[in-house]
């Protein structure tokens, strides 16, 4: 599975870009070995790893540091290993294999593999094949029926459905739309896990998402204050000038 | 209005698995006047605001499906969290189809 963002909601797609991924994959050994001694080997690899990008990667080559969060075997026919994996983005499972390979001594390659989630984005949610989209938009562009488009494309506030979530009041939605940071009298309501320094979703009360940004005050905080910064934007998602202008211009001293 | 935004809201909270606990802090609604609520956009609006979760077909590689989608929307911008492996073999690579439940 791909999760691709449209036009505007492309700002905010590379949150998942480096979130975890979860995969199923098979890997097929070069010998044969007990499947006791497989399931101890690939325990063996949960947790953090060194791994050299392979030959064909797009990343230097350099050793790095990734984390396999957990690693369980599924099923095992002779030689072929059915596997799940969820790691760190950024982990290649093909090495992965070869690696498991080596140290169980008779080597593996990967023979399949198929994405079934990026960060809490599944494959079981919401997904659809390039036909479907075909077809939806054929639907659309010729009868005007736009109900299974609206199925094939969700709405891309999906892409950050994870994180802690600001709502704010229609009055501050142009300012933070046009890049400003975002004051506590603006807040309307807030998720009750906000940390500081954590990364944290600000829509508007009808849900849009209007930017992504950092939370500078805990949930506590900014329930307890009355102004101050409370969140820094860092990417504004929401076209500007879609709500009213409120916010006042300072005059020239 | 804004219990529509806020029961968008939690089928965000939902989707994503996680507690939908919210702090109230003021009163305030919103007004139908600006924007929408995001299941309600307009199809334009909803497609420039949107996301697809692809079943990638195996052989095209990521960023040669982001463009045939590009061209089929009719849209300019358009990206993917997360390259699938680049083709490891000529004419290999890509996704392997959808696992049928029973094997897993």
């Amino acid at each position: 599975m791909l999760p691709i963002a449209l036009e505007r909601a492309t700002r905010v797609v590379g949150i998942l870009m480096h979130s975890f991924k979860e995969y199923v994959g098979i890997m097929e050994l070069h010998g044969d070995v007990s499947k006791e001694r497989i399931v101890e080997v690939m325990k063996m690899f949960v947790g953090k790893i060194y791994q050299r990008p392979p030959v064909r990667s797009s990343v230097k080559r350099a050793l790095r540091v990734k984390e396999v969060y957990s690693l369980n075997v599924l099923e095992v026919n002779n030689r072929e290993i059915l596997f799940k994996v969820r790691c760190e983005s950024g982990t290649y499972v093909r090495k992965l294999c070869h690696d498991i390979g080596l140290l169980l001594g008779v080597e593996a390659h990967m023979r399949e593999l198929r994405r079934i989630a990026v960060a809490h984005l599944r494959e079981d949610l919401f997904i659809s094949t390039l036909h479907e989209v075909s077809e939806a938009l054929y639907l659309w562009r010729k009868y005007n029926e736009d109900s299974i488009l609206r199925n094939v494309v969700v709405p891309g506030e999906f892409a950050v459905a994870h994180l802690p979530k600001i709502l704010i009041k229609d009055g501050a939605v142009d300012a933070v739309a046009h890049g400003a940071q975002l004051a506590v009298p603006g807040i309307a309501m807030l998720s009750k896990d906000i940390t500081k320094g954590c990364r944290v979703a600000v829509m508007t009360l009808k849900g849009e998402l209007v930017a992504i940004g950092k939370a500078v005050m805990d949930s506590d905080e900014i329930s307890r204050s009355e102004k101050g910064i409370a969140v820094e934007i860092e990417r504004v998602v929401m076209e500007p000038n879609l709500y009213p202008k409120m916010w006042k211009r300072k005059l020239p001293q | 209005m804004k219990e529509h935004g806020l029961e968008f809201v939690k089928r965000l909270d939902t989707a994503a698995n996680i507690p939908s606990n919210y702090i109230i802090k003021s009163e305030d609604d919103t007004d139908s006047k600006y924007g929408h609520i995001p299941t309600k956009r307009p199809v334009d609006l909803y497609i420039k605001y949107g996301l697809i979760v692809l079943d990638k077909p195996p052989g095209p590689t990521s960023h040669e499906v982001v463009s045939w989608i590009k061209k089929m929307l009719g849209i300019s911008r358009a990206g993917h969290g997360g390259t699938l492996e680049l083709r490891p073999f000529k004419g290999l690579g890509g996704e392997t189809l959808r696992l049928r439940e029973c094997c897993l």
